[in-house]
């Protein structure tokens, strides 16, 4: 903003009272004002809630106490969680390990499914617009809840999904076994090979981390790709929109074909969009929360366990206040590093171009 | 022309076909819960999706009624969720439009601090300030209270920070002839600023609305004990425990569809600004 010609001309400031403040200083002031509300309770309710966070990391509170009458424990929560053999460290190695495959599965499908609806839906012939798009993004407007309970509904062992599927009788959310276990079942394989039956990460056995996302987690990938699509879509749309229509039109001039200024056009101006949305789901994905809580908690076998639902069930059924907050600060650590990693590799694709 | 167009519609009709199925398949799941809420159990266990009143189709409000009997109270949580966004979108509008026009239209020291913190914190993921959000209402002696459901929510980086793009676009010699008619800033803000940045100040209160009305982790943990305070998600996501073992599925099927109806009304009202939110969240990055 050009602060000078706000500035009073110099021959009026002699008139001007002593004690009055110029009008910057009382301009300064209003904004002061205006924005203090906003600051303090970004302070009260975000910025110290994570500092105290940290801090009772670091304590034995149970979570129904005070957090300042817990007494201090030094680094015990992230030893119990990373290194020390037990429940917790299982627990949290499992969550993990269950939402890193849900991760690298609904981020892809939802960024993937959204810019080739988008890309659709930019075209100019398309009759229709605004109907399907409003369709696509209905789901993302709706509660994550009752969304949730219609897919419990839709999903159930008589329900809809198993009726179009032949032979269907798969229990969708109550089936603890592994997709990649059960594709090398199909092939005969089902065990680990020696060299790999040693190998331990967290508590959790090599077999187990590699043995894929359960049925139960997979329909839950299924529900929040739907249910998120809608919304990066309209994201990706924005995007195209921005591009202006004069390179198109040059480039068809050219006699580039349709797949041609996809690849040379479309793409490259779209990239850093896509960085965009991949890393909003990255963020979004790792905190997976409400729909694990309605329709598995957790279960069947741990096997949709998330760092976010352990957190809650440590702080609300388990009284491990410390623990849980131990769980939140390194989820926090988990998504910084994802996002972290994944702005390195777009912005290494993006000086690659 | 005629072969280019025998060219071009075949796979422009394929095209077509090929976004209608998946449209269907989007909305599809709604339509199942808006026939399923007014049939009987039976009847949904025997055939899960019949859309139309027919063979095996007996229409009931049976499932509504089973919402507000036996320890379900959706009147309340219905009503619950209504205050709480009301209550919610209101304090995000005064607070992105008075903290925006600060952060835009006047200097002062700290201003580029507080830019750098509402960047930062739009970066904090909500889940993780769960259990700390727990921890401070229980200090302030928040907890079970609506006070603790709504408050926390009213503080948003994102409204503020969109609201700032759009006040940077308002043009100065507008807002500085109101100033020369002596008008004073909350008057300026009110009367020349906010007119102009209409689609922002919308785009805030449509997103806002829409993430309060389905917010479930925040008043799960802010009112954990008080059945009364109970906003539509969590009344809904307990249903399940409600009701034990019955699965009664048309009531599961209505609140699923009360809990949507309102929400999706307002988003076919004011599709535009669903849109421009979004286009502006994206443009950020």
């Amino acid at each position: 903003m050009p602060a000078g010609p706000r500035r009073p001309p110099p021959t009026a400031a002699p008139r001007r009272h002593p004690l009055r403040p110029g009008r910057r200083a009382r301009e300064g002031w209003t904004g002061i004002l205006l924005v203090a509300p906003a600051v303090i309770g970004l302070a009260v309710f975000v910025v110290y809630p994570i500092g105290l966070m940290a801090w009772v990391s670091l304590t034995d509170w149970s979570g129904l106490t005070s957090p300042f009458s817990a007494d201090p424990v030094g680094t015990a929560n992230y030893e119990q969680l990373l290194l020390e053999e037990g429940l917790s460290r299982e627990d949290f190695g499992t969550a993990v390990r269950n939402t890193l495959y849900y991760v690298l599965g609904v981020v892809p499908a939802q960024t993937a499914l959204a810019f080739v609806l988008a890309s659709v839906l930019n075209q100019r012939w398309l009759r229709g617009k605004v109907a399907l798009r409003t369709a696509y993004y209905l789901p993302s407007v709706t509660s994550s809840v009752a969304m949730a309970l219609v897919f419990i509904f839709l999903f159930q062992p008589t329900g809809f999904v198993n009726g179009l599927l032949p032979g269907g009788d798969l229990v969708w959310l109550d089936d603890p076994r592994g997709l990649l276990h059960l594709a090398l079942g199909a092939v005969g394989v089902d065990g680990p090979p020696q060299w790999l039956a040693e190998v331990d990460l967290l508590g959790i056995g090599a077999w187990d981390w590699l043995s894929g996302p359960s049925i139960t987690m997979t329909a839950l990938m299924l529900l929040v790709t739907w249910s998120t699509t809608g919304t990066f879509m309209l994201v990706f749309l924005a995007g195209l929109q921005r591009i202006p229509v004069s390179v198109e039109e040059a480039a068809m001039l050219d006699g580039a074909s349709a797949v041609q200024r996809f690849r040379y056009i479309t793409l490259p101006l779209m990239r850093p969009v896509v960085a965009f949305v991949v890393s909003i789901g990255l963020i979004g994905t790792w905190q997976v929360f409400d729909q694990i809580w309605v329709i598995s908690s957790g279960g069947p076998r741990r096997t949709t366990l998330t760092p976010a639902y352990l957190m809650y069930v440590e702080l609300f059924d388990r009284s491990n206040g410390g623990l849980a907050a131990a769980i939140a600060v390194l989820l926090f650590a988990i998504i910084i590093v994802f996002t972290l990693v994944q702005r390195r590799v777009s912005a290494r694709r993006e000086q690659s171009w | 022309m005629s072969r280019a167009g025998v060219r071009t519609t075949a796979p422009r009709l394929t095209v077509t076909v090929a976004l209608v199925v998946v449209a269907a398949g989007f909305v599809m799941p709604f339509l199942v819960a808006l026939a399923g809420a007014f049939r009987e159990v039976p009847d949904l266990v025997a055939n899960p999706v019949q859309l139309w009143p027919g063979e095996g189709y007996s229409w009931t409000l049976d499932g509504l009624d089973r919402l507000r009997s036996g320890g379900v109270r959706i009147d309340r949580a219905a009503l619950n969720s209504l205050v709480v966004t009301v209550a919610v979108v209101a304090g995000r509008i005064v607070m992105a439009a008075t903290a925006g026009y600060a952060l835009s239209f006047t200097r002062f020291p700290g201003r580029r601090a507080v830019l750098g913190v509402l960047v930062a914190v739009l970066a904090v993921p909500p889940i993780i300030l769960a259990i700390p959000r727990f921890l401070v209402l229980k200090e302030l002696d928040l907890l079970n209270s609506y006070g603790g459901i709504v408050i926390p929510l009213m503080f948003d980086a994102f409204g503020i920070l969109l609201m700032k793009q759009y006040f940077d676009q308002v043009p100065r010699e507008l807002t500085d002839a109101a100033r020369v008619d002596g008008a004073g800033p909350l008057r300026t803000l009110w009367s020349v600023a906010l007119p102009t940045a209409m689609p922002g100040l919308a785009a805030v209160i449509v997103l806002a609305a829409q993430g309060t009305w389905n917010e479930f982790l925040h008043p799960l943990i802010a009112a954990p004990t008080e059945a009364a305070l109970r906003p539509l998600p969590v009344e809904l996501a307990l249903l399940r425990s409600t009701f034990g073992d019955a699965q009664p599925w048309n009531a599961m099927l209505a609140g699923a569809v009360i809990a949507t109806v309102p929400i999706a009304l307002v988003f076919v009202a004011f599709q535009r600004f669903f849109v421009q939110g979004l286009a502006d969240s994206g443009m950020k990055d």
